[in-house]
């Protein structure tokens, strides 16, 4: 069953080679340029490219390897001045690449998968069928995730491996198997130091579980500070190859500085759908407000949707800097955290507070990406086969965050296939996990949703036709050019507030005694 | 029968399959077109922008009138009127909002990003209106015995055949149009519209000439339907409907063609146009009879075409006329849809001037047998896509090709694999054949030969070996097929007989 998805799914992704290709792989390329033309030590300093390397060293290295296999399709492409290079070959490689790297997400899906069959977490009748099991529906919607696979295969990125190493990761933990688990962890921040958002998750999970066993006793001093060190051992290690050479030539603030760009604005150019987006509309409408009752207030025209990367100085409401949102996800995340160090020895809490914390830094974090709600909806995805909740809040979110990443595929080719791969995956999702869970359809609601939350995934649809049809039918387009984006994000951000503002009382709420049941 | 309900359950509904196949399709359309870039006579996908600019520009007198502004040597017209119709809408849109695309002689080749666009949307809506229904109608009304392959799976294989999608949104025609008519006009046979059936043929037979391949056993399935009302004792009935038959198709041909009937020459014009028999008796390489006769006799050297045209028709005519008479004598729908295949496969591989593109009438009533002979259904369409491989090399299609035909035979995998299926399976065990290990191994030869193709270049001396050796490999299976579909026809018959 999982190849042949995997299989048909290839498929597919070779299918989309000839679409639509965004500056991100221009950026890939041009790191490809820089890693098989530069020493190591130019890696970080350079800047003939406006895309200097702004990932962590690891994934640096990643793409050494993949320029020294690059030479063979087209040289042309690894030479740092032929930028906006795109022969055939380099399109097609860099495509292959992408298609080769998601077998180790796929290899964290089947491991997912693995786990789900040999600890049978939930009773279920279905658990022998070949495509209804549980584990199989947990393998298809993670390898189908249309979101991903938008992102990965139309728009351009490597996001596919990275969470497969995730995944892969958070099913060591579950197994038990912390060492394992820390090291890919480890390595995974050092691919790409988004991740290091869900970090708090996996240092009070370990340092429970793994460190301080049970409850903390003074005898069991030297097992502690054993496993401690082993840990600490790892990390450094880890770090150390990758930041090593770095620090040796005494760049380690150029990498630092390269890696977290605090000079970019708090939302990016379209407004991620999270809390700030909200913020930002608000400061909009009291600004439009505010003229129209002739108070004098400065004038910035709506440059925060303008396109370019850039600072922005709210007009009414106070002005936001990188340190107010880490104190607010900060503050966001603690309850999580908490919850998960008073319950010591549940898995899927780990699972689930990885998820807060993601959302929680989604939501306030400092110039979020709209793809990085990927980052709570794919464990959420595990998650989804266990509690009827939860799966209820994976079809509202991931419905979402699917349509979330629409605005970043724009080109007329590709509206067709991002539609029908979002109503796929939807489609597929809500009539599985509904016969998962017996649900049965009353009234005029999807099922497993209630009445509210229909209408919200509904109202999709009149946003869908407005964005792409009505707004040019009725020539709003040129009045107001940025108003369906922002329309978008704040719908769509009303909606992701909501799920977050469900999953956290949810995860606060579950309780011990759940614990007759088999998963909890 | 346990996996086929399960299939059910995977695929969620039929939605999903739906969906799946417009997505399908339209992956398929951000591929190359035929003769993109390639000036001076570009592909398919000119011609057919080209006749939009003369149907924009012209009187439709001139459609098909060599003039000065209408140059026939270059994609002058050659479809029936419908399609000439159809080209005439669509101009009227591209004209709208590409007004350049459309100009008279000054937008030849023209091509652009929206351009491609909206030509695959015009591809997409024709498919949307007449292919996709017709075919989900068609097995939704056709399943009515537990046995036979579920409806949603015809479906699914149907909709995905590769060779389909491959030519409409790749390759850019607009055989969905005419095949959707076609389609229709069966499904309305199954229920027993005959007359709304032959409007639908009529419909298909104006859109695409090589509808024709069809058209013989619609009307010795209707001789047959008279001659048995003959017997029953019901003459005036009989007359009525044969007369009323007639009254419908007459009427739809004459609606069609009355912008063409003012004057005669209009008329002469299309036909001289619609049927040339100047071509030749084979493009390119076929996997046709006479294709493959050449590499041992040189036709073209030895025989004209006049002579040609002449013996193809009377060995093609030969070669349908047991199948057709059978259906005369027991018009059932089974044997008309059997008479169907055969007679198309036969002119495929008999008749004058046949395009490889051509299998696509052989490929559809096969699809529309799915529900008996998954198997051979299943291995025909394969083999079908495959014989196309090297008119899509030449567009730049091996890549969708590859994927669609590896995805088709997944699907396959997923969906048929439980059956043991064995050929000639009736009466006598000693012919028992294992479907399953034959169509293995000839689908693992075009795999060998695909790849052969692809990875190596063909010997100096013979730069064609490679299309000819996948055109003789389809030969083979054509024959094979044909011959399979002969031995069902008569083995229905034996059967029938057997149980009166």
């Amino acid at each position: 069953m999982f190849w042949i998805v995997l299989l048909g799914l290839i498929c597919l992704k070779i299918l989309l080679i000839p679409s639509y290709i965004s500056t991100d792989f221009e950026v890939h390329r041009n790191w490809l340029a820089i890693t098989y033309s530069l020493p190591v030590k130019e890696w970080y300093t350079e800047n003939y490219s406006e895309w200097t390397l702004d990932y962590p060293p690891f994934f640096a290295w990643f793409e050494f390897v993949l320029s020294q296999i690059a030479y063979f399709f087209d040289p042309k492409m690894l030479e740092l001045k032929s930028l906006k290079y795109k022969s055939d070959n380099t399109i097609l490689f860099q495509r292959l690449s992408v298609i080769f790297m998601d077998f180790i997400y796929a290899y964290g899906v089947k491991e997912c998968g693995k786990y789900l069959n040999d600890n049978k977490l939930r009773k279920c009748s279905k658990w022998k069928s070949r495509w209804n099991s549980p584990s199989s529906i947990v393998n298809i919607l993670l390898l189908t995730n249309a979101a991903l696979l938008l992102i990965d295969h139309v728009h351009f990125q490597y996001n596919g491996f990275l969470f497969g190493i995730l995944l892969l990761s958070m099913v060591r933990m579950l197994q038990k198997r912390y060492l394992e688990s820390a090291f890919l962890f480890s390595v995974l921040l050092n691919l790409k130091h988004i991740f290091i958002y869900v970090a708090p998750a996996y240092f009070i999970y370990l340092l429970r579980n793994y460190c301080l066993r049970g409850k903390i006793d003074i005898r069991q001093n030297r097992m502690i500070l054993k496993n401690f060190v082993k840990l600490g051992c790892i990390l450094f290690i880890v770090f150390l190859i990758s930041f090593g050479p770095f620090i040796f030539y005494g760049q380690l603030f150029q990498v630092l500085s390269r890696l977290f760009p605090f000079k970019r604005g708090l939302t990016h150019s379209y407004w991620a759908p999270n809390w700030w987006a909200l913020y930002n509309f608000v400061d909009k409408v009291l600004l439009y407000v505010g003229i129209k009752l002739n108070f004098d207030l400065k004038r910035e025209s709506a440059t925060m949707t303008g396109g370019l990367v850039q600072q922005y100085e709210h007009s009414v409401l106070p002005s936001i800097t990188p340190l107010h949102t880490f104190i607010i996800t900060f503050i966001a995340i603690i309850p999580g955290l908490w919850k998960l160090w008073m319950n010591p020895d549940n898995p899927l809490h780990f699972v689930r507070c990885l998820i807060t914390c993601a959302f929680s830094s989604f939501l306030f974090g400092w110039h979020v990406h709209e793809k990085a709600i990927l980052l709570s909806v794919i464990p959420l995805t595990f998650l989804s086969v266990f509690w009827r909740q939860e799966a209820v809040i994976f079809l509202i979110l991931s419905t979402i965050s699917h349509y979330s990443v629409f605005p970043l595929l724009y080109q007329p080719f590709e509206i067709p296939i991002k539609v029908l791969l979002t109503l796929m995956y939807c489609i597929y999702a809500f009539f599985n996990l509904s016969q998962l869970y017996n649900a049965k359809q009353h009234g005029c609601t999807l099922s497993l949703l209630n009445r509210t939350e229909t209408l919200y995934i509904v109202s999709l649809i009149p946003l869908f036709l407005y964005d792409h049809i009505f707004q040019y039918i009725l020539g709003f387009h040129l009045k107001w050019p940025f108003l369906a984006l922002m329309i978008t994000s704040v719908h769509n951000s009303l909606g992701i507030i909501y799920c977050y503002i469900k999953y956290y009382s949810y995860f606060l709420k579950l309780k011990d005694i759940n614990h007759k049941r088999k998963a909890y | 029968m346990a996996e086929l309900n399960t299939s059910n359950n995977i695929l969620g509904s039929n939605y999903l399959i739906f969906l799946m196949a417009v997505y399908v399709r339209w992956c398929v359309a951000l591929h190359s077109y035929s003769g993109e870039k390639t000036p001076p006579k570009f592909g398919d996908y000119e011609a057919q922008r080209h006749w939009m600019e003369v149907t924009y520009n012209l009187q439709l007198q001139d459609w098909y009138k060599n003039t000065t502004d209408n140059d026939l040597e270059y994609w002058g017209l050659d479809y029936p009127p419908l399609t000439a119709y159809h080209s005439y809408i669509c101009s009227l849109i591209f004209a709208h909002i590409i007004p350049d695309s459309v100009q008279l002689n000054s937008s030849r080749g023209y091509e652009s990003y929206e351009h491609k666009l909206l030509m695959r949307y015009t591809v997409l809506i024709s498919d949307l209106l007449f292919y996709i229904p017709a075919i989900i109608c068609y097995f939704r009304i056709y399943q009515k015995q537990k046995e036979l392959l579920p409806s949603n799976l015809c479906i699914l294989f149907t909709l995905f055949y590769p060779g389909l999608i491959l030519i409409d949104y790749g390759h850019f025609q607009y055989n969905c149009v005419s095949l959707g008519f076609f389609v229709s006009s069966v499904m309305l046979i199954l229920i027993q519209y005959f007359k709304t059936a032959s409007i639908f043929f009529c419909l298909a037979l104006n859109y695409k000439q090589m509808e024709l391949y069809h058209s013989l056993p619609f009307f010795f399935f209707f001789l047959g339907k008279f001659f048995l009302l003959v017997r029953k004792k019901k003459k005036s009935l009989a007359l009525k409907f044969i007369t009323q038959i007639g009254v419908v198709v007459l009427s739809t041909f004459l609606i069609i063609w009355s912008p063409f009937l003012l004057n005669i020459s209009y008329a002469k014009q299309v036909l001289n146009r619609i049927f040339p028999v100047e071509r030749g008796v084979f493009e390119d390489k076929v996997s046709s009879f006479w294709c493959i006769l050449n590499i041992v006799y040189k036709i073209h050297d030895n025989i004209n075409n006049q002579t040609m045209f002449r013996i193809c028709f009377l060995i093609t005519l030969f070669s349908v006329l047991p199948s057709l008479i059978d259906l005369m004598l027991t018009p059932t729908y089974e044997k008309f849809k059997l008479s169907l295949i055969i007679n198309s496969i036969c002119f495929f591989l008999f008749s004058y001037h046949v395009h490889e593109k051509s299998i696509l009438l052989v490929a559809i009533p096969v699809a529309l047998d799915f529900p008996q002979h998954p198997f051979i259904s299943f291995w025909f369409l394969s083999i079908s896509s495959f014989s196309m491989l090297p008119l899509l090399i030449t567009d730049g299609l091996f890549l969708p090709f590859f994927v669609l035909f590896l995805f088709y035979i997944l699907c396959s995998v997923i969906f048929l694999t439980k059956h043991t299926v064995y050929v000639f399976n009736i009466n006598n065990p000693s012919i028992k054949i294992r479907l399953k290990t034959v169509i293995n191994f000839s689908l693992l030869g075009c795999l060998s030969l695909v790849l052969l193709t692809i990875t190596c270049s063909p010997p100096l001396r013979y730069p064609y070996l490679w299309s000819l050796l996948i055109s003789f490999y389809s030969f083979i299976h054509f024959i094979g097929f044909l011959s399979y579909y002969y031995f069902k026809q008569c083995n229905f018959s034996f059967t029938k007989k057997k149980k009166c």
